[in-house]
């Protein structure tokens, strides 16, 4: 288990040596480099998945929590510390390897698309980078560790979709998606030091020990403004989670964050970094459950929301990075509510284990998606839906595998997302929240309206479409991966997940509840077969549709005004109210006297260094009537 | 007879002159040379002392030649300087040697 560590440390390694010598080696020598470490860190993490799922993770039936190395950091007193160190259990197991599985896919996909590009080495040490944050923040044995990793992420997604920094867009993306991740870790922060000053613990393993009775037991009695305090804790813990995992209003940053390459989109906004918010619900899961309960009820109605308005706004975007990133939204919410719906303890725990399971199966064919995305645009150089068309014939491998992904994210069986999402209405369903149930459902149909939507317009013909430049299959190295996680999309739905991942680590059964099959089944049928109606042969019939809801479409079209109510809610209230009083305070009164004490202090230097006049005998004068005045002081006083 | 005071009022004399010629002479090596005069005045002032006040001691002589191998050591490095002085400014006066002020 001690190899653990070299998961981290190889990445980080591997960003050192890129980052600092990448001027040096050759940019292919780079990418080289980057992509064997990430490979020897994807088999590490698969022989500590078989290591510890079928081997010694399991003590009487139960799974274990592992510490195999930590170190203590920062001390401040007896209890409260920070480590570093590395947690196995099975989410961490799990996170390890869906995120170098997907990290090293990116890294080699990334061969063909970013070839020739202007600073392939340092997107390569920023992968690595990324990769490495991520990793830490999924191992992290404490809170504190985890939000130093939770930081990284964000610097490093800021660095990542920035990349192409002499474009405009990709500037104002990157530091949207800094600032509002970075304003809802605020949240996070607090919801840490409140959790800390209770329970007088950063340790994980702690605060989830025993049902979270360390947390309900120190935070009892003590509230604040009508609500417990544990409740505002994990609420502004969950505000953070909310932020990385772009849940309604704060998923503003994810959609303008598909600017950077888009084998970034498919790493960062796919696979890894945005399930960050649903893996720290996931790892405080009890404290949740028995500490703060209407929180988990308000993360389950955010999640249902945010899945619905995500879902409505993908069905009219017509950017196809950007249907994906709204389906993106759309998915990590589905996670989200099914957590939100979940008790602890067996069948009870269905919601989380489904939660974590949507997770696994959502990372590969979201990757997927993207990656087959970006192959597309490698081929016609355009994101817009309307440059493109009849794309199956040019490129018969890239189509077979979005279609597989397409399935998969839709819930059409045998491939993987059916499974998933089918666990996540099930729990729903039994555990009573019919009103989410329902909007799931929809969900579901809109979600393969909107992937079908996209799948025919891109590969299949509005009418003829002729091209300036014939579109190309993907080289090799784009190629294989699409096709390798083509084949995880497929199979990783028959994995019988909870047997591995549940919410008390004890094993448990699961079946197939045919009724709530059938009918997800069902709608995603419609769904996808409305798209067909609409799209495969470019009817117009979506055309008078959108003349019968001109001002729903157009709301939707604009992502309903989300960014127009943020920018008008940033410059009018905070700026005008919070920030401008700070500003003239910060400008007036604390530069005022540091300015003031300067000027002083030149104006007294400069009125008394004429004395300085560089004249030997000047001093010596000086020197000797000194020496006399003192003399006669000391002969007659 | 030589008197104790006769010896002080002539190391006074050259003392003042010293400074004297320290403050007011604008050439580097006249400057010089009026610090020689005070160095040998103090010096004389040791061997006086000495002499007078604690015949069987023999420190203020002593310390007299070790002032005097300390001025000519003094002297040497201080004309090496009045050298690369005027090489560098072509001239050797105290007025115009002020470029390293402040």
């Amino acid at each position: 288990m001690g190899k653990a560590l070299f998961i981290l440390g190889i990445p980080l390694f591997v960003f050192l040596l890129t980052g600092l010598a990448g001027k040096k080696l050759k940019p292919f020598a780079t990418g080289i480099i980057g992509t064997i470490g990430i490979a020897i860190a994807t088999l590490i993490s698969y022989l500590i998945a078989c290591e510890y799922f079928f081997g010694i993770g399991k003590v009487d039936g139960k799974f274990q929590e592992i510490i195999p190395w930590t170190f203590e950091w920062l001390r401040f007193t007896d209890k409260l510390h920070i480590d570093l160190g590395v947690l196995i259990d099975p989410i961490s197991v799990m996170m390890l390897v869906v995120i170098t599985t997907v990290s090293l896919m990116v890294h080699i996909y990334s061969f063909g698309y970013m070839k020739g590009e202007r600073g392939f080495e340092r997107y390569y040490a920023f992968l690595s980078l990324f990769t490495f944050s991520m990793l830490g923040l999924v191992v992290a044995t404490n809170i504190f560790q985890m939000y130093i990793f939770w930081e990284l992420v964000g610097v490093s997604s800021y660095l990542l979709i920035g990349f192409y920094y002499t474009k405009p867009a990709a500037v104002l993306a990157s530091k949207k998606a800094f600032i509002v991740t970075r304003f809802a870790d605020l949240g996070f922060l607090i919801g840490v030091l409140i959790l800390s000053f209770y329970t007088g613990t950063f340790d994980l393993s702690e605060l989830t020990a025993n049902k979270g009775s360390l947390v309900v037991a120190t935070t009892a009695g003590a509230s604040f403004m009508g609500l417990s305090v544990a409740t505002w804790a994990m609420a502004l813990i969950f505000m953070g989670g909310a932020g990385k995992s772009a849940m309604f209003p704060l998923h503003i940053w994810l959609p303008d964050a598909m600017e950077g390459p888009t084998p970034v989109s498919a790493l960062i906004h796919a696979a890894t970094m945005v399930v960050a918010g649903v893996y720290l619900v996931a790892r405080l899961f009890p404290v949740y459950v028995f500490a703060a309960p209407d929180v988990l009820t308000m993360i389950a109605y955010i999640g249902c929301f945010t899945a619905l308005f995500a879902a409505i706004i993908a069905m009219t975007q017509t950017d196809i990075k950007r249907v994906l990133a709204f389906s993106t939204i759309s998915q990590i919410a589905y996670m989200m509510t099914a957590l939100g719906v979940s008790g602890y303890g067996g069948h009870e725990g269905l919601g989380y284990m489904s939660s974590m399971f949507h997770l696994f199966t959502h990372a590969f064919f979201k990757a997927l998606l993207f990656l087959g995305a970006g192959a597309v645009i490698h081929a016609v150089h355009s994101n817009e839906m309307a440059n493109m068309g009849n794309l199956r014939k040019y490129m018969p491998i890239t189509h077979i595998t979005f279609l597989i992904a397409c399935l998969a994210i839709s819930g059409i069986p045998p491939f993987s997302g059916f499974f998933s999402k089918d666990e996540i209405l099930t729990s729903t369903l039994e555990n009573g929240h019919y009103i989410l149930y329902i909007t799931l459902t929809v969900t579901a149909a809109l979600t393969a309206f909107y992937m079908f939507r996209l799948y025919f317009n891109i590969f299949w013909g509005k009418r003829e479409k002729t091209y300036e430049h014939k579109p190309h299959e993907a080289p090799l190295s784009m190629c294989l991966p699409l096709i390798i996680l083509a084949v995880f999309s497929c199979v990783t739905g028959f994995i019988p997940f909870s047997d591995f991942v549940s919410s008390d680590g004890v094993p448990f059964a699961t079946h197939i509840k045919w009724s709530v099959a059938v009918v997800s089944f069902n709608v995603a049928m419609i769904g996808g077969l409305v798209a067909l109606l609409f799209y495969a042969r470019g009817s117009f019939a979506s055309d008078l549709i959108v003349e019968r809801i001109p001002k729903l479409y157009h709301a939707a079209l604009r992502k309903f005004y989300m960014d127009e109510i943020w920018m008008f809610i940033t410059k009018s209230v905070i700026f005008k109210i919070i920030c401008y009083p700070i500003a003239w305070f910060d400008r007036h009164v604390i530069d005022g006297t540091m300015n003031a004490l300067a000027i002083g202090t030149q104006r007294i230097s400069s009125s008394i260094r004429v004395l300085q006049s560089g004249r030997v005998q000047f001093y010596a004068l000086v020197f000797v009537l000194g020496t006399l005045l003192l003399t006669v002081w000391a002969l007659y006083m | 007879m030589i008197q104790m005071e006769h010896y002080l009022i002539v190391s006074t004399i050259m003392f003042f002159v010293g400074i004297y010629g320290f403050v007011t002479r604008k050439n580097l090596l006249a400057v010089l040379i009026s610090i020689e005069l005070i160095l040998n005045s103090v010096e004389i002032n040791f061997s006086v002392f000495n002499r007078y006040l604690y015949p069987e001691h023999l420190e203020g002589m002593f310390f007299s030649l070790f002032g005097i191998a300390i001025s000519a050591a003094e002297t040497a490095v201080a004309i090496a300087i009045i050298i690369n002085v005027y090489r560098r400014m072509q001239n050797i006066d105290v007025r115009h040697i002020d470029k390293m002020k402040f």
